[in-house]
């Protein structure tokens, strides 16, 4: 027997939707069948994972507020990876824009206070973002080391920093030794969308980055850009386009994003800074980028589903003692299908019978 | 004097080395051979013709064990003989020549020719045999080479020596002398003869129907996957093969009358730029001139610096100082292309997939990727795809595209419509200098023909034009002048009515330009 | 400094350098043949906790590393099946394996987590393992170490002296040649690719079942991934990965070291040191020969055999 992946003529909008959803299905029914390994009902977790969560409107909330830090990252990413780039740091300039976003928070603590602190924070977190990934891209360009390897090596580095100053020099001095910092000021903290939910403005933020992005990517020159380097590198200079210029952008852009998801998260949901600030969201960020093909609207949708597996994950924990690494597996495996179905939207397979050549 | 497609054995009565019997390959929907009947004979030089996609090379594939047929059979010495893979080809004793080497440019010519042969062949041994070939055909080669150091014309003879050692009965040799000069071109011709003479069959695939007449003894046509004709090419003329090869006359281009050339538009003065990749050609010294109205063709072979003459004519690598390109009068050396663009230059690379035009947009979008240097595709900021979609319809109207759905993806597109509308984006814009690389390369010939004509009639418009060919033919058509270019080095332009074709040969040899 | 010492630091940068040595010269065979996997970490991880978990139940070490190759050559299958059957983005399919595998890893390990069993017994030679200086770190090493030795050496004898290895270098310098001559590329490329997940797998049993000896959820910290660099480090040849490995191995003991004489420096600073110094030798090496590359030609381009 002989299977063959030949090309299709053309892009079916059927099939880049199905693609996805399939994809989903199918890592679902891979996931079911670890679970029956597990000794538990497959169908129990599937309604723990990803029905009880949609029925609750504080589990709602959770799922806005989760999903928000994966949007925002991702949508940073699908700029990269639509140009070929990997930036696979995006944990490290996560990290890096929640502490540096968070130390605006620590210097003005007990001050004043005044409305100019979230935004210094913002912009701080995500110019920490920004410059954190220049270092992958400017040695790329200049030196052409390989980003992919610079820019994960950084994410252990910044692990470390954070660990450092929140166990030194940031320690909250009346936390009876407990390697956190104090507890942001209200100036700090990004506002509640409802008195007494869960929702803060960092939804707003991801909505509008992911809407901006799509505009970006569609309509723009610089969008036109960043997806003809990706798709045909030659015709790129060809255009005109620097790939030097392009490269330094788009990690900016990555990084910017990443670091403001980092500061978010911190001045949203954490409220003070941690020895550890992310349950690996830069790295889920960039199964949220291809599960959404790469589209931001699409990155909207699959940052939920993504947040979904981490609220079931929770859950499942509590309810049904399923083990916590499940939901990275299962993760994984979701990640391996996506990748599988997007072949399936540029070719058919054809299986021939008989012997191979 | 063509007849019908016979299988009756012609050539005396040894039974054929190879029979095809209605042999049919499809693709899906799409039919590459359909129902080829055809033989070859031990001793004879068969000719394989046909336009780019007539299915001669899903053909020869298909003997050499790379594709199985549909349907159909295939006749070895007259028993029926399945070929499953290139190894069990070469066992059989089929020997390819391919057009694009097969060759590994990292490893040296020892080993490539190595991985070619029989397992049982011990690695130790490989100079042996390789002196061995030199000695009996005159195929010189230095075992230890990396192959990245030769020359186009040297690989094909590790190509040819390749085969050779394993004693073929049968050698495919695919548009063999595409890369050759015209001195080399009759070197392989001797050993062909030779090949000939020791009874081995030859299935020889070309365009070029001079060769064919010149080399030949039979000839079967192609067209739309099916045979159209086998014949005697010595029988006939370079215009019946053509008009077989076509299934109509192709217009012949139509030369402008009164030229007049006007102001240099496109000056080059002594430039010298290293490759950007890792094993180009470094340009050395070029100088060159084009006036309004004139054609420089520049000859040479695949490999001597044409990749790299046109990037940096068209700017896609930057110059070190200003005044080592000129556009219209402007010192441009320092200039992007898109700089360049606005002085009236456009440009047509080599490559129409992934470097002209980018294989997964849609036209309209690949009309943005040089048109939008003047500033016409943006509006508020933001993309006009309106305008995008006009523009290329214009385009496909005034150059006959023909494409499947409204706005299709350039890769759905033939070689020779995609060809026709990169260069017809570019020549509407009305440019005052075009620089064309290898403008109908892998084109059919009516497509060819139609962006010949385009050429000439830009120029007679004003326009300068540089056209960097490999085809001969192409330049003696179009070109007032022909200057060549070898390893980096461009000889002086020499008006087309007066240099020969022997002259021509020895420059891309590198001999004359020592004088 | 006392002798002793200085072998005994010697051992111990030896011993840290072998899963690097293991893992990286893996995935030099991938890479060679033209296929970047950088799934590295993820194999690893789930050697070590596939390996220590076996290791645990039977009470054999040999069957622990074992079952460390096969749960690492299962997981380059995936990879396999995903990159090479189906032509999916190289990059995009080795991190999928990566998360894939610190997951599987950790639900695999969950059990044995806090367990612990004696590490495997080192060479004994009566007489030569007792001479001074060079007896223990030369005849007086676990059986994975000499395994590393030989492997790097093996390996650099298949690539440079037999005709399989030519093969393999032939399909990762140009497919589409490779192709037409009729090398079955997606056959060698599946083949080679299990090979490095083999050899990932094993660099993970050794970390559980010997350097540490135990199981935790992320042991293998981004040993995968400074793999992954020596290899480019290495530009590409066996031995290189060896004497790079040892320069890590070396940088590790080191911070180790530095911590444990509490030098002053911030711990988080010195644990950051081994991947610093790995940015730092790819902008080193990078500086060294730009133009010299030799990464083989078809390195991470997607292959689908055309008619």
């Amino acid at each position: 027997m002989r299977i063959d992946l030949v090309a299709r003529n053309g892009r079916s909008r059927l099939v880049e939707i199905a693609a996805p959803l399939v994809a989903l299905i199918a890592a679902m029914a891979i996931g079911g069948l670890l679970v029956a390994l597990l000794g538990k009902s497959p169908v129990q977790a599937f309604f723990v994972y990803f029905v009880d969560p949609l029925m609750e409107s504080w589990s709602l909330q959770e799922l806005a507020v989760k999903a928000t830090p994966l949007v925002i990252i991702a949508v940073g990413l699908c700029f990269c990876f639509r140009a070929n780039l990997w930036n696979i740091g995006a944990e490290g300039q996560f990290i890096l824009g929640g502490a540096m976003g968070g130390w605006i928070a620590l210097l003005t603590h007990g001050g004043a206070g005044g409305w100019w602190i979230l935004p210094a924070m913002l912009l701080t977190g995500a110019l920490a973002g920004l410059a954190y990934a220049l270092i992958p891209a400017l040695l790329r360009v200049w030196l052409g080391v390989s980003e992919i390897l610079t820019s994960l090596m950084l994410v252990y580095i910044a692990q470390f920093f954070l660990d450092y100053m929140v166990r030194g020099p940031w320690r909250d001095p009346k936390g009876f030794n407990f390697p956190v910092t104090v507890n942001f000021a209200d100036a700090a903290t990004l506002p509640q969308l409802f008195d007494g939910g869960r929702m803060h403005a960092g939804v707003l933020i991801a909505i509008v980055v992911a809407l901006v992005a799509a505009l970006v990517f569609s309509r723009s020159l610089f969008g036109y850009e960043v997806r003809l380097v990706g798709a045909a590198p030659r015709a790129a200079r060809f255009a005109g386009f620097d790939d030097r210029r392009l490269t330094l952008s788009v990690f900016a852009i990555s990084g910017a994003l990443a670091g403001l998801a980092g500061i978010v998260e911190v001045s949203g949901q954490i409220g003070q800074l941690q020895p550890s600030i992310s349950p690996g969201y830069g790295f889920t960020a960039i199964i949220v980028a291809f599960l959404g093909r790469l589209s931001p609207i699409g990155i909207v949708v699959a940052g939920l589903v993504l947040a979904l597996t981490y609220i079931g994950g929770e859950s499942a924990q509590v309810a049904m003692k399923l083990p916590f690494y499940l939901t990275g597996a299962f993760q994984g495996i979701l990640l391996m299908c996506v990748l599988a179905a997007d072949v399936f939207t540029r070719y058919r397979l054809s299986v021939q019978f008989g012997r191979a050549a | 004097m063509a007849s019908a497609p016979v299988s009756t054995q012609e050539t005396g009565s040894a039974p054929p080395l190879v029979s095809l019997r209605g042999l049919t390959k499809r693709f899906g929907s799409f039919t590459a051979n359909e129902s080829i009947d055809l033989d070859l004979h031990p001793g004879e030089v068969h000719a394989l013709l046909g336009e780019n996609g007539a299915g001669k090379s899903t053909l020869v594939k298909t003997i050499y064990g790379l594709i199985q047929p549909t349907s159909g059979h295939m006749l070895w010495n007259g028993q029926e003989t399945v070929v499953r893979s290139p190894e069990e080809a070469r066992a059989l004793g089929v020997g390819m020549v391919f057009q694009h080497f097969s060759l590994f440019d990292n490893l040296t010519v020892a080993e490539n020719i190595a991985l070619a042969l029989p397992r049982s062949e011990r690695l130790e041994t490989i100079p042996a045999r390789i002196a061995e070939v030199a000695q009996r055909y005159g195929i010189v080669l230095e075992p230890q080479r990396r192959v990245w150091t030769l020359s186009a014309g040297e690989r094909q003879r590790i190509e040819i020596a390749r085969c050779l050692l394993q004693n073929p009965k049968l050698l495919i040799l695919d548009e063999p002398t595409s890369v050759l000069t015209p001195q080399e071109a009759e070197t392989l011709f001797q050993t062909l003869d030779r090949l000939k003479a020791e009874g081995r069959a030859i299935l020889y695939i070309s365009h070029k129907l001079d060769e064919v007449k010149r080399l030949c003894d039979r000839a079967t046509i192609l067209r739309m996957g099916k045979v159209v004709a086998t014949c005697d090419p010595r029988q006939e003329s370079a215009r019946s093969l053509a008009a077989l090869m076509v299934g109509a006359q192709v217009k012949d281009v139509q030369a402008a009358s009164n030229r007049v050339f006007g102001e240099p538009r496109i000056v080059v003065d002594q430039l010298s730029m290293r490759s950007p990749e890792l094993h180009g050609v470094a340009l050395k010294n070029i100088s060159l001139s084009v006036s309004a109205g004139e054609i420089l063709g520049i000859a040479g072979i695949a490999g001597n610096g044409q990749a790299e003459l046109f990037a940096a004519l068209s700017g896609e690598v930057v110059a070190n100082t200003p005044g080592v390109i000129g556009f219209n009068g402007k010192a441009a050396g320092l200039e992007n292309i898109t700089q360049r663009r606005q002085r009236q230059a456009a440009f047509v690379p080599e490559e129409r997939n992934g470097h002209a035009a980018a294989p997964d947009f849609a036209l309209s979008e690949n009309v943005v990727l040089s048109r939008h240097a003047d500033g016409s595709m943006t509006r508020f900021g933001l993309l006009d795809f309106g305008r995008a979609r006009s523009l290329a319809g214009e385009i496909i109207g005034a150059f006959d595209v023909r494409k499947a759905g409204p706005d299709p993806a350039a890769r759905t597109l033939s070689g020779g419509n995609l060809q026709k509308f990169v260069v017809g984006r570019e020549i509407l814009r009305n440019p005052s200098a075009l620089v064309i690389d290898q403008p109908t390369w892998g084109v059919d010939a009516a497509a060819a023909a139609a962006i010949r004509q385009a050429i000439v009639d830009l120029a007679a418009k004003g326009a300068a034009v540089i056209v960097i060919s490999q085809d001969l033919d192409e330049l003696f058509e179009i070109s007032d002048r022909i200057a060549v270019i070898h390893q980096g080095e461009l000889s002086e332009a020499r008006p087309a009515s007066v240099i020969t074709r022997e002259e021509i040969g020895l420059l891309m040899a590198g001999a004359a330009l020592a004088h | 400094m006392n002798p002793d010492i200085i072998e005994l630091v010697l051992i111990t940068i030896v011993t840290a350098a072998t899963p690097l040595v293991i893992a990286g010269v893996g995935e030099l065979v991938v890479e060679r043949s033209g296929v970047l996997n950088l799934g590295v970490e993820g194999m690893m991880i789930v050697g070590a906790a596939i390996g220590f978990a076996a290791a645990f139940l039977t009470g054999s070490a040999l069957i622990g590393a074992l079952a460390a190759i096969a749960s690492g050559m299962l997981m380059s299958a995936l990879f396999g099946l995903l990159a090479i059957g189906l032509a999916a983005n190289q990059v995009a399919s080795g991190l999928a394996l990566t998360i894939l595998g610190l997951g599987t890893a950790g639900l695999a390990g969950a059990g044995f987590v806090g367990q612990k069993r004696d590490s495997v017994p080192h060479l004994y030679i009566p007489g030569l393992s007792d001479l001074p200086f060079v007896g223990k770190l030369i005849f007086g090493q676990d059986p994975f170490v000499y395994l590393g030795v030989a492997l790097v050496a093996g390996v650099a004898w298949f690539l440079r002296r037999t005709r399989a290895g030519l093969t393999l270098r032939a399909v990762g310098e140009n497919h589409a040649s490779a192709h037409a001559l009729g090398m079955r590329v997606r056959r060698i490329r599946f083949l080679a690719v299990l090979f490095g997940g083999a050899c990932a797998g094993l660099a993970g049993g050794y970390l559980s079942l010997v350097y540490t000896p135990f199981w935790s959820p992320g042991m293998t910290a981004g040993r995968g991934w400074i793999a992954l660099a020596l290899v480019v480090f290495a530009s590409w040849r066996p031995w290189r990965v060896y004497a790079g490995a040892l320069l890590f191995g070396g940088a590790t003991v080191l911070q180790l070291h530095a911590q444990a004489a509490s030098i002053g420096l911030p711990g988080q600073l010195l644990s950051a040191l081994p991947y610093l110094a790995t940015i730092l030798a790819l902008v080193v090496l990078s500086a060294r020969d730009r133009r010299g590359s030799i990464a083989p030609g078809s390195l991470g381009a997607p292959f689908v055999p055309d008619r």
